[in-house]
């Protein structure tokens, strides 16, 4: 039997260091001295320094926390009330509703960008900030409402009885039970839609003009010139972000996870 | 009462308004545009044609999406090859070795894939790391110039996909009750036997769920292509995102699009009939 039980360890190891392999390649080579990946010279910070002067670099990364900002917090108003509205309504329409509104994270990325493209153009809409916030909204949406609904499943209906006998307004209760009850989906939906926006390249190079960049636009144009350790440096950045939203979330999760205990 | 109906309509309107107007109208709009007709100066006329899906036809663009299908299903079947294992792997581990492992996970299943492919592009580069290693080890004599290669973009997308593949399957072996298994070793059945008919398919919805979510984003991943394949290797996504840009040939991209739109949603519809779920299993 001992003999069995090596074997899976191995193999998902294994896997595992295949996964993280060449994301360490790229943090790792982002503080090589040499511009050559091939070759490590030492450790050197000059690589940071020089993006952290390319004014238009630091102007990617503020569109990209502000897009993922914007459209987060409009994603989430939506999604949160639209959730809990679409649980108590029974409408015949809801249903069709609800698949479409997914629709966006169902559909490949490149179609979305196309129908925006088009669309924004049809409408005159002045492609920037705008669009982007508007098409990276529709793909926040499905994150926040689909947590807030599972999480909406599991509470105890009674809660919000009690608080309306007590004489609570629809709105007060929604404010003083509802809302906190299901402030660890709406925070992990946030930040899990935060994410992807912050990620997003296909859509984004689709629907912004040739002034307005984020952060992976940026990324895409010039590693599509072949490896440089800026790009290193660049991806680092990116990925330190996406890591710190990652800890936000399992910070949140235990919370909760400990706060059933109770 | 009627103040209450009010009340609740009101909270789902912005989410009722908002995909009508940039999810369904949109869309409609990307049908209607694939019947349209490209102007002399790039723009677009409302005449009716039906030159758009003709095109499509064309051999070289029925070459691209077979190529690109072709490339969707070795890419979801070494997916599968190697999640499937890992998930399965994974459920049979103690509580805590499952937490360790779920979050050892996160950081690749969370990293940008463009910055992930862009990772895997140092890796395979001739002279690269894989190449120094597999030199070293003495299984290869010269560097193997993988890179802007047919298997560089379907490594490239394997990389990219196979979380999604862990997860899901890891989802569905979790939830699943081992002791099935037992009482079927119990019952004479052999080890293989009781995977069969028990275990295999326990877990069949969470890795449909994976195929769906490999094979569906494989379509339309241009950057896979491009960053790995160096334009060699062009893919539906590719297509569509050069007729957008440099062609600028909204119609044809847009008939491009709702084809593409149209084979996904058949495969999504497939795989609900065969596995009866309403639902993804394990996507979230």
């Amino acid at each position: 039997m001992k003999k069995h039980t090596k074997l899976p360890s191995i193999y998902l190891a294994l896997l595992l260091i295949l996964m993280y392999l060449p994301i360490i390649i790229v943090v790792v080579y982002s503080f090589n001295e040499n511009k050559l990946t091939a070759i490590w010279s030492g450790f050197s910070l000059k690589w940071y320094e020089k993006l952290f002067q390319d004014k238009s670099l630091m102007e990617a990364l503020k569109n990209s926390l502000m897009l993922g900002l914007f459209s987060c917090l409009n994603a989430s108003v939506i999604g949160i009330i639209g959730a809990v509205g679409m649980a108590r309504v029974d409408y015949k329409t809801k249903g069709v509703v609800e698949y479409l509104s997914m629709l966006p994270i169902m559909i490949p990325e490149i179609i979305l960008g196309m129908v925006f493209l088009a669309f924004f153009s049809m409408l005159h809409l002045p492609f920037g900030m705008t669009t982007l916030v508007i098409a990276h909204t529709t793909f926040c949406i499905p994150y926040i409402y689909m947590m807030v609904k599972a999480r909406l499943v599991g509470m105890d209906p009674s809660l919000l009885e009690a608080a309306r006998d007590l004489g609570a307004s629809e709105v007060r209760a929604f404010f003083d039970v509802t809302l906190p009850l299901i402030m660890p989906a709406v925070a992990s939906g946030a930040l899990l839609a935060f994410a992807m926006s912050f990620d997003d390249v296909v859509i984004s190079v689709l629907v912004t003009n040739a002034k307005i960049n984020t952060l992976p636009i940026k990324v895409f144009s010039r590693i599509k010139f072949g490896v440089s350790p800026e790009i290193n440096a660049l991806s680092t950045i990116m990925l330190s972000v996406t890591l710190m939203v990652i800890l936000a979330i399992v910070g949140i999760n235990k919370k909760t996870e400990g706060g059933k205990h109770l | 009462m009627k103040k209450k109906k009010l009340g609740l309509w009101l909270t789902v309107m912005p989410l009722y308004l908002f995909t009508l107007v940039f999810v369904v109208g949109p869309l409609i709009y990307m049908f209607v545009l694939s019947f349209c007709t490209r102007g002399d100066h790039y723009e677009t006329v409302m005449t009716f044609t039906l030159d758009n899906y003709k095109k499509v036809a064309e051999p070289v663009y029925r070459n691209t999406f077979m190529e690109s299908i072709k490339l969707a299903f070795t890419t979801t079947i070494i997916t599968i090859l190697l999640g499937y294992p890992f998930g399965y792997f994974m459920a049979k581990l103690s509580s805590s070795k499952k937490k360790i492992m779920m979050a050892l996970i996160m950081v690749p299943f969370w990293t940008s894939s463009l910055v992930r492919m862009y990772g895997w592009s140092i890796l395979l580069q001739s002279n690269g790391i894989l190449d120094k290693i597999l030199m070293g080890i003495g299984i290869t004599q010269k560097p193997l110039k993988l890179l802007y290669t047919y298997p560089a973009v379907v490594s490239g997308m394997v990389y990219a996909l196979l979380p999604f593949m862990m997860l899901a399957v890891y989802s569905s072996a979790e939830k699943m009750d081992w002791l099935l298994v037992e009482a079927a070793r119990d019952l004479g059945a052999s080890a293989w036997k009781a995977f069969w008919t028990v275990t295999w398919k326990m877990t069949l919805p969470g890795m449909m769920t994976g195929v769906v979510l490999t094979f569906v984003p494989s379509m339309g991943l241009f950057f896979v292509a491009d960053i790995l394949g160096g334009n060699k290797v062009p893919l539906v996504g590719n297509v569509i995102q050069e007729q957008l840009t440099k062609g600028r040939n909204w119609p044809f991209a847009a008939a491009l699009s709702v084809i593409l739109m149209i084979m996904t949603s058949l495969f999504i519809a497939i795989y609900r009939k065969v596995t009866g779920a309403k639902e993804l299993e394990g996507l979230m």
